[in-house]
């Protein structure tokens, strides 16, 4: 028999509805699964309680004969960056420690209307301000993956949402929800063999979603397959009057319009997406996914994003610039950590309160907005990279005259070693160059799994497509998933 | 107006004032969350999650607030952009949560509008002049510390955190603390018309940032200071006042004027240093990024324009060339939303009861309220909205008068009554027996009585002292309590003196 945690999101919520096993089971199983995954860090806080609560419903709503709620009993990982109303909600980071938040945020606030259960909080880069988990400030999430070379060494899971994707990689949850800034989502899913969208600017509330970058911060979904993206980002999306950014707009049944039949789609390759010095392995990858899908019936044709390469640069201004901003609140006062040193005032309380609360990349990136902000530095950084945002997004305008959808690699290389590059910031940050643009431009983007590279390591394509039309992207998604049969998953060593 | 100066050891000096006005939007809610805005709630119990600014909350524009300052601005003439934008404002201080405040910078609400004003809007021959108004724009409030509840903590009160204001920013086109003074009382008057802001300067809801310079006649202008938060029109005046002559012995004595926030001591009278420009924050303004620009569509606009009331100037105005109020009385009338709307109460239901139009019956109606009744009011110590009296009642009042019931003095003496015990006038003048008398044998029965015991005065009057008929008047009124006719007081006294 197939085990219960090996299911993801469609076959649990079917099996349940369908009666071959009990919500009560699937939530038994997957908290165990959870509660012998210690080693790999990727819960700050587990909620067996919550889950159970959730199967109990669903299994009481099935006895009494009633309609199940879309995603009744079926239990997900909240990365931490999402307020729980009375669960432990850090962020990552030690200035919140202790922080109870007495709401809900929106986004899970609808999974659990929609009868999902939560098995825990899930580690992440703090303030989601990383792209291999490692600035969390609870220890870093190890990745359920190891290289085949035999060699020990501990991967990461990518960042900042490395707890969802070490979570659904390892088979210690169905489906979790993520948060996308710069590619949070994109890039943990490529580096651990899952998949993961991050929706069309606006479609998923940030109302109790704590903020990094207010303009690019957006939840999405991460599981096992593009039909587990699909349902439940479903739920995930939808208007929402508390967050004025929120888009008012109807959710499509993403599902049902699933279709891998990509005949009269025009798929554009960036050709500024092919940089100097990208490792064969992703180049080759790349191809692949353009055979396959000329194969789903695509036609591909070579576009241009001229302002690519000024992506990366505008972007760690604006971000930096709205965190500056975003994090100013953390002042020790209302909640989280305050360090009161004797005798402290004011200024110095709030000094000692963020020293030893931000961790050293939160601080770098509070310094850094806060600097290209400054009065004499703000046309020359933060007007100048608005302009360039400005740009980015009519370069993508302008390709989707030529065509539909865009296909490039997520990453420009596999799961790197934890260590391997926490020394060097711009290393870190080169890991976004693929996912960035389409953060500036607001655009629905996932990633796929597409295959290993030879170290056995997990690669992903990724898709992008028009502001809205997140069903292109995930049957896009779907047609490449099909062709690449990607089967392989990480053997429990923890 | 503009002939005010400052007389220095060094000659004349020229006083250059700017204000920035900050009112509070009269709306139920924040700006920006749910939260209530009613003043004097015990602490921190209008504070909603937003305003606490706890992790993950996002502000809502209140489109109230916003349509508030929207006809502020049409009020003032000013244009309005129907395209604006919220930014942050940065610094950090215990009494704002977020660690920024929302406000607009680079593209505000409203833009250049005018306001007119007349130093004696009493003299019509008052000379008129326009100030510049450079901006509104919509920001949050902070909230409010406390220093007086524990010997050496601070406390925080958040119930004003988030509440919305308007800042109303003029051109430097002031010249004297009279014409501020008259500026900021205009520009209450209009807030209150359009009832955007209570201007209620005591509990805060409007206060004033000064900003003064001063130069020899002529000049460049000089450097400015800028005295924050001032409370009142009188301490407006004031501050300008002792701020200017400072300047002014500043720059006689040699030195500069040093750009600086100051603040004003009203029990001193005077202005002391805050903070230098050196010391001034960095605000790091930005965009929003949780807010959208602000896209305001024509039939919103047209909304705000037909819930502007008739403004001060359009009404004294219409109460001088439509009603034929002397200037003086259409002045006073008008300077109040308050006021005006008592009076136009007190007329409709004055022309009403003596079946007249409004202009036949404003003049007397006008110089009752002004002289009478505010009179009265002066001295219980009560403003027309508390009035004991209302126009309704007035408007009976007048109403005897003029049907001849009552004497204009027996009035005085029912207003009074009516003051203190809130009985309609009909009623006082039957319960007393105040009804005016035209029963000739009565009055003249009393004339006898009264020629009777002054003989003297009787010889005396047709001696030619014809200056002596008021007093036989006078007699006559005593003797019949006030209650006869003046008229056939006055005919018969004639017949019987002969």
């Amino acid at each position: 028999m197939t085990e219960l945690t090996d299911l993801g999101v469609r076959a649990l919520r079917d099996g349940i509805r369908g009666g071959e096993f009990s919500a009560r089971e699937v939530a038994d199983a997957y908290t165990d699964q959870v509660s012998r995954a210690k080693e790999l860090n990727a819960f700050l806080v587990e909620t067996p309680d919550h889950a159970l609560a959730a199967a109990k419903a669903a299994d009481d709503a099935r006895a009494k004969g009633d309609t199940l709620a879309p995603l009744a009993g079926v239990p997900l990982g909240i990365k931490d960056l999402f307020c729980t109303k009375g669960v432990e909600a850090t962020a990552g980071s030690h200035i919140l420690e202790g922080f109870k938040p007495p709401y809900e945020s929106s986004v899970s606030q609808r999974l659990w209307d929609a009868g999902a259960g939560m098995l825990g909080k899930l580690n992440m880069d703090q303030f989601a301000m990383g792209s291999s988990n490692e600035t969390s400030a609870f220890g870093n999430v190890k990745s359920p993956w190891r290289r085949s070379d035999g060699g020990n060494a501990v991967l990461t899971p990518g960042g900042s949402s490395g707890g969802s994707s070490a979570a659904v990689a390892a088979r210690l949850c169905p489906a979790a929800t993520g948060t996308d800034t710069g590619g949070s989502i994109r890039q943990p899913a490529s580096f651990t063999g899952i998949s993961g969208i991050k929706p069309t600017y606006g479609r998923c509330s940030r109302w109790g979603v704590i903020a990094f970058a207010s303009s690019l911060d957006q939840a999405g979904a991460m599981a096992r397959d593009v039909t587990d993206c699909a349902i439940l980002l479903e739920q995930m999306a939808g208007f929402d009057p508390k967050d004025a950014t929120s888009l008012d707009a109807p959710v499509p049944n993403w599902e049902a319009g699933l279709s891998s039949d990509l005949k009269g789609k025009r798929i554009g390759v960036p050709k500024e997406y092919r940089m100097d010095g990208m490792p064969a392995e992703i180049e080759a990858l790349w191809q692949q996914g353009i055979d396959w899908v000329k194969d789903a019936g695509a036609e591909v044709l070579e576009v241009s994003l001229p302002h690519t390469k000024y992506a990366l640069p505008a972007y760690y201004i604006i971000a930096p610039a709205e965190a500056s901003s975003n994090l100013a609140r953390y002042d020790g006062v209302r909640y989280g950590q305050r360090d009161l040193p004797d005798g402290a005032n004011l200024q110095e309380m709030y000094a000692a309160t963020r020293d030893h609360g931000f961790g050293d990349e939160v601080k770098r990136r509070v310094i850094i907005g806060t600097y290209v902000l400054s009065a004499g530095f703000y046309d020359a950084y933060y007007t100048q990279a608005q302009k360039v945002r400005t740009l980015i997004a009519r370069d993508f305008d302008m390709a989707w005259q030529d065509c539909d959808l865009l296909l490039t690699p997520t990453a420009p290389s596999a799961a790197f070693g934890l260590g391997e590059k926490s020394d060097d910031p711009i290393a870190m940050y080169l890991n976004d160059v693929f996912t960035v643009p389409s953060s500036l431009a607001g655009l629905p983007a996932m990633s796929v799994p597409g295959g290993l590279d030879k170290q056995g390591l997990p690669l992903g394509l990724q898709v992008i497509g028009k502001a809205m039309d997140e069903q292109g992207v995930l049957n896009a998604g779907l047609a490449l998933e099909e062709r690449a049969g990607f089967r392989a998953r990480p053997e429990a060593w923890w | 107006m503009s002939s005010y100066r400052i007389q220095g050891a060094t000659g004349e000096w020229e006083v250059v004032i700017g204000l920035e006005v900050h009112a509070q939007v009269t709306s139920k809610a924040k700006l920006f969350s749910g939260a209530s805005t009613a003043f004097g709630a015990e602490p921190n119990t209008q504070v909603s999650l937003v305003d606490a600014a706890m992790p993950g909350m996002l502000p809502v524009p209140n489109r109230e607030c916003i349509r508030q300052a929207v006809r502020t601005g049409m009020a003032l003439n000013a244009v309005i952009n129907k395209w604006s934008r919220f930014d942050r404002k940065n610094y950090f201080y215990a009494d704002l949560p977020q660690g920024y405040q929302i406000s607009q910078l680079y593209h505000p609400l409203v833009g250049e509008g005018v306001i007119e004003v007349s130093l004696d809007e009493k003299d019509p021959e008052a000379e008129i002049k326009q100030i510049g108004v450079e901006r509104i724009h919509v920001e949050q409030d902070a909230g409010k510390l406390m220093h007086d509840q524990h010997p050496t903590r601070s406390y925080v009160d958040l119930n004003r955190s988030g509440v919305a204001l308007m800042e109303i920013v003029s051109r430097p086109d002031m010249r004297s603390p009279a014409e501020a003074g008259a500026y900021l009382t205009k520009l209450r008057s209009i807030l209150r018309y359009v009832g955007s802001c209570d201007g209620n300067m005591d509990q805060g809801s409007m206060r004033a940032d000064v900003n003064v310079s001063v130069r020899k006649p002529g000049e460049e202008l000089g450097t400015r200071t800028e005295t924050k938060n001032v409370n009142s029109v009188r301490f407006v005046m004031a501050a300008i006042e002792h701020e200017a002559m400072r300047q002014v012995d500043v720059l006689e004595s040699g030195s500069k004027i040093v750009q600086e926030t100051r603040l004003f001591d009203p029990d001193k009278g005077e202005t002391r240093s805050m903070r230098s420009k050196e010391e001034a924050h960095d605000y790091r303004y930005f965009p929003d990024p949780d807010l959208l620009p602000l896209v305001l569509d024509d039939a919103f606009l047209d909304e705000c324009r037909a819930t502007l009331p008739e403004l001060p100037d359009a009404k004294r105005r219409r109460y001088e060339t439509d009603l034929g109020l002397p200037a003086y009385n259409a002045a006073v009338l008008t300077a109040e939303a308050e006021t005006a709307r008592w009076f136009e109460a007190l007329l409709a239901e004055s022309a009403r009861i003596q079946k007249k139009g409004e202009a036949e019956v404003a003049k007397a109606a006008s110089n009752w309220l002004i002289s009478e009744l505010f009179g009265a009011l002066n001295r219980l110590g009560k403003d027309i909205e508390h009035s004991p009296v209302s126009p309704e009642q007035g408007a009976e009042l007048l109403g005897l008068v003029a049907d001849g019931t009552i004497s204009g003095s027996i009035a005085k003496q029912v207003l009074e009554i009516m003051l203190e015990t809130g009985d309609a006038p009909g009623k006082i003048v039957e319960d007393k027996g105040l009804k005016q008398t035209s029963d000739t044998g009565a009055i003249e029965a009393e004339i006898a009585k009264v020629l009777e015991a002054n003989q003297d005065k009787v010889a005396e009057y047709r001696g030619g002292k014809d200056k002596l008929f008021g007093f036989f008047v006078g007699q006559t009124m005593k003797a019949m309590q006030g209650k006869a006719n003046p008229q056939v007081v006055n005919e018969l006294l004639k017949k019987a003196l002969g």
